[in-house]
Parts: C-alpha cells; structure tokens; sequence
C-alpha cells in the first residue's frame, strides 16, 4: 500500500489559555499529539514601553518597569536606576544599597512563589497555588509598608531609594524570614517528589549548555542546565559583594531542574534578607546632590533654593551627559538589562529593554519540538514566562 | 543541589587594562574588517561596517581568548540626521572572561544587514524585532515577520519620525459588531517640550560668535 502523507494539523493555543500566563496566542504544527512546530504570537500587551520612555525624563521613565514584570517590580527598576547612576556617575549611599538589596531579594522569592505555584498548576497541582499566594500577601505587605504600593512601587530611584524604611519593619521581616523555611519545606513536601509532578516534569524540555548559550538563555533556566552563573556573583552590584550566598544549579537541565533550582534561590534569597538585615547600616537613603536628588519635603517649605531645585527636578528633571551603556542586573527570571543612549538631555534618546522572557519564548520552538502537547505546557510553565516583559 | 562557585568564578570589576588588553585583542582579531574599537566608559566598543558582521561575529565567537559566545541582545538605534539614520546594535557576552562588548555597524534606510540566526539562535527574534520597530531588513533571515506589533499594522513604531500617539487607534464598533482601525483623533495638540535652555538651545549661533567657554556655568 502506498505511504500516506498527513498533513499536519495546525491548533491554536490562547491567547486566553489559562495556561499561557498571560496573553499568548500559540500556532501549533500537530502531528497527532506530538508538536512539530511551535510559533508564538507575542505582543498582544505591547505597550509601547521603550517609545514612552524616550518621551519621558529620567525619573518620570522609572515607573514603567514596575509595568514590565509585574511579579517582581523592583528587580526591573533597580537595573533602570543602575543604569542612570552609572550615566550619571553617581555613588549610592550604603543603607539604599542594602535596602535595594533586600527588596531585591524579597522580589525574586515573590517571583519565584509566583512561578513555581503556577507551574504547579499548569500540570495538575492545586494546594501549592493556594498556599504560595498567602505568603505572596505578606511579602507585598511588605512593599507596601516601604513605598505605599503593593505592586507598583516606584521605590528604587537613581540614586538610592525614595524613603527610608519605617521602624519596625526589618524586624517584620526577619520574623517572616525564619517562619519561611518551613513553608518551602512544605512546598516541597507536596511537590518534589510527587510522582504526577515528576512524571510532567522529568527530561521534559531539556536545554543543554550549548543551546542554553545559543538562545540567550539566562537566569535559572540556564543554572538548571548546569551554568554556575549568576550576575550576583560574577558582575556584582550594589551591596551583593558583601553577602554570602550560594549558587543552586541543576545537573539535567529540564523542567525538574529548573524547579528544584528555583526552590533552592528562594533559601538562598532568605540568607541574604538575613545579612542585609543584620548588616544594614544607617545614614541617608538617598544621594545628596541636590542637582540630581529632590530635596526633602521639610527642607523645601524652609529654604529658597530648595523649592527652585524641587520644582526643577519635577518638571525638566536632570540632564544626562552624552554616552552609551549596558547596565544588566540578575532579576528573579534572568539577565534583565538596559542599554541606555543618552544624548545629554533630560529624557533618553533610546532605551532598549533586555527582557529575558523574551529569549525563553524564543526558545519555546526549540524545546517543545518532538515534544507532546502537554507538555507544552510544562515547558512554558517551568520557564516562568510573563507578558508585561516579553512583549513590553 | 547547592554548590558554592565564588572561589572559581572570575570576580566581577573588570579592570580598565584587562578591557584595553581585550579591546587590542579584539582588534588584532578583526583585522582589516575594524573600522574602530575602543574602551568608552568601561565598555568596549567595536564598530565594523554591516557587511562584515556575521564574519567578525564568528570570530569573536570561535576566538579562544575572546569567546563572546552568547548574544546577549540586539538592537538599534536611529539618528534620523545621518546618513547610515541607523546603528545596529550587538551586545555580546563572554561568561569564560566575564566580560561584555557591543558591536556596532552604521546601517542607512533599506540597506540590508547579513543575518546572524545561524550563529547565535538568539538572533531569530532580536532580528525580528528590530525588522518590526525600525524596518531594519536582514537578509538571509529565515522567517522576517513581525513580533510585536498587531496583525496588519503599519510603519516601524521606534523610528524618530514615528508619532508616539500612532497613526491608528483601535475601537469597538458596536453597529459593525467587530473592532475597527480609525486615524487617531487627539482632543488635545500633542505636545512636546525640550528643556533646552534657550542658551544651551542656540549652540549653532553661538559658534559663529566669538568662543566663550562657559556652558557649565548656565547648567
């Protein structure tokens, strides 16, 4: 009998897939249940981001990256105000740095619970979503009680953080801090060795180190193929030098790996909270170049030049000499950078965003090829994938 | 699972001789493709016109000592007053030397650029995009549609003479039951203000005058 050629089915996924996180339409070549072929259709939240930016001044550009990974907003803000110092050439004060490094950290395991929970859930586990968005509240809690918002902060500035810390709060925290552990134990108790989950999760989506380099891999994912690379550790910023922490990777490189890696920054975010606790110093939050920083609310009803230099800073903002940088920071999902072009005004002439969801939703054609459509699913859950950045 | 690499991992703050060791290095390996190669602001900076790009991006990346081996992200940026209006923008990475350098060719409107998707996959979307939001074409690019922006959509929206506002907007029309594309219709004149000081602002007027080198004091 002669070969019959079937031509392979094309399904669409999304965009509003529960499963998708977020808004993507994914175009699948079926043959059978096995993926021939995934092509994403991505921009469907498009914002407009880095146009916007160009039109706004410096400090007005820094609340659009709370906007970009919504899970863990002061990561992305912390590489935009890097980013300004570095142009502006400015020194921050220790306490911002160790403030931002907290906050920094406390985002990665807000991001992290967010991710691991969901992709629980794409492959059949609900109790971890229900649990990790309880801690998810407290965390936010936390944000709130430093900038106001539990979301959008705004609260890492070029030049340290807006406010101090109210009292109190650090030690909230390092409360919270020693209750966690017991949670992700918890978690883990539910998931690592679960034989549904392992069996979703295990040689599923493998990236090797080869490919993890070719598709700009970056983050857990590339640590989950076996990567000890961690821009904390090899290009560090801020106060990171002076912590102690460990850099989890994965021996296999598929989605357990990335899981297990995942669950193992959260312990390690937890020591350096720790440190940044234990260690924080006192003094100014902020710079204090009054060309750069707005001056303090009291000051401002007191002095003269005071009020000239607020009403400056909020209209026209500071200018920005001339030059071209790359400024990368290790957010909870990878290396989130920017490349900023200034022209020695006060707005950026370009400012490109190097999101890294956007390399692993590149990626997703490579590793779901050959793979079955459920799985699919595992291996865009497991490489924590939100919209706000991808499609900026 | 844990593993502490901090002993073995090269420590950040690379120094400005090792950057201008590299800087040289890379010179020496591009050869006569270099149109030039500096260290600005800490940052190594190698331009090459558009041509050589994917030959001098599989050097960097197959040197030993160089090994930018990942394409970290790739750009551009357009000065609409030039000639080449647009820079292309290769931000490359090398984890073996802990060290990053962007590679930069001046490319004019509609001239192609050789695509690089099959020396770094990474390349497939970057390239895609910046066909998007610049109208920048790469030849050889395997599959050059656009990423971001919505189906049917005109116009590269990151050029300078792009409106930020757009020239549609979109609409739910209820008598036609679909959504529809209308020009965009502003109750307001958009505006927008440079802050250039009204000295700063007449730099070319002032150099036809007599010099006077007192920019800073007016800041």
């Amino acid at each position: 009998m002669a070969e019959m050629q079937i031509k392979p089915i094309t399904m669409n996924f999304g965009p509003q897939h529960p499963a998708a996180h977020g808004v993507l339409r994914l175009v699948l070549e079926m043959d059978g249940e096995v993926i021939e072929r995934a092509d994403p259709h991505i921009g469907l939240l498009h914002r407009g981001t880095e146009k916007l930016i160009e039109h706004k001044t410096y400090l007005q550009a820094l609340p659009y990256f709370d906007r970009l990974d919504y899970v863990s907003p002061m990561n992305q803000e912390h590489a935009w105000a890097l980013a300004v110092e570095k142009a502006l050439g400015i020194e921050v004060p220790r306490r911002a740095q160790y403030i931002r490094v907290l906050y920094c950290e406390i985002g990665r395991i807000l991001n992290h619970l967010l991710n691991l929970t969901t992709f629980a859930i794409d492959v059949g586990a609900m109790t971890p979503l229900l649990w990790g968005f309880e801690e998810r509240e407290h965390l936010m809690g936390f944000y709130e009680r430093a900038c106001g918002a539990r979301l959008h902060a705004a609260y890492f500035r070029p030049g340290g953080v807006h406010q101090d810390l109210p009292d109190d709060l650090l030690r909230d925290i390092k409360n919270w801090a020693q209750k966690f552990p017991d949670f992700i134990n918890d978690l883990e108790t539910l998931l690592t060795e679960n034989r549904i989950f392992k069996q979703r999760t295990v040689d599923i989506g493998v990236i090797s180190y080869d490919d993890a380099l070719s598709l700009g891999i970056t983050g857990p994912c590339l640590r989950g193929s076996g990567v000890a690379w961690d821009l904390r550790k090899t290009q560090p910023y801020d106060a990171y030098d002076e912590m102690d922490f460990d850099i989890p990777i994965g021996k296999t490189g598929d989605c357990y790996a990335r899981y297990l890696v995942r669950v193992e920054e959260m312990r390690q975010s937890l020591r350096i909270i720790e440190q940044a606790i234990d260690g924080m110093p006192t003094g100014p939050v902020m710079e204090q170049n009054n060309k750069i920083i707005p001056p303090s609310r009291g000051e401002m009803k007191q002095s003269m030049e005071a009020l000239i230099h607020h009403f400056k800073l909020y209209t026209e903002g500071f200018h920005v000499p001339e030059g071209e940088s790359y400024t990368a920071v290790e957010a909870p999902k990878g290396e989130f950078g920017v490349y900023l072009v200034s022209d020695g005004t006060n707005k950026p002439y370009r400012c490109k965003i190097r999101a890294p969801g956007f390399y692993f939703m590149a990626a997703v054609d490579h590793l779901s090829r050959g793979h079955m459509l459920a799985d699919s699913v595992a291996i865009i859950g497991s490489l924590d994938i939100v919209f706000g950045e991808i499609d900026r | 699972m844990t593993e502490n690499h901090s002993s073995d991992l090269p420590v950040g703050g690379e120094t400005e001789t090792a950057l201008l060791a590299m800087a040289d290095h890379i010179a020496d390996v591009v050869d006569s493709m270099l149109v030039s190669c500096a260290v600005v602001r800490g940052e190594i900076e190698l331009r090459v016109n558009p041509a050589d790009i994917p030959q001098v991006l599989t050097l960097l990346r197959g040197d030993r000592q160089a090994a930018f081996n990942q394409l970290i992200d790739l750009t551009a940026v357009d000065y609409p007053e030039r000639e080449s209006r647009f820079d292309v923008v290769y931000l490359l990475l090398s984890m073996d030397n802990n060290m990053r350098m962007r590679l930069v060719a001046a490319v004019a409107a509609g001239q192609p650029v050789p695509t690089v998707t099959h020396l770094y996959m990474a390349a497939n979307w970057a390239e895609r995009e910046a066909w998007d939001m610049f109208g920048i074409f790469f030849a050889g690019h395997p599959d050059l549609r656009r990423l971001l922006t919505d189906y049917g959509f005109e116009g590269h929206p990151l050029r300078k003479d792009f409106p930020l506002t757009g020239h549609v907007e979109v609409r739910y029309d209820d008598n036609q039951r679909r959504v529809v594309n209308e020009p965009v219709h502003l109750v307001q004149e958009f505006r927008d203000f440079d802050f250039l000081s009204p000295w700063e602002g007449m730099q070319s007027q002032i150099a036809n005058t007599p010099a006077r080198d007192d920019a800073e004091q007016k800041g």
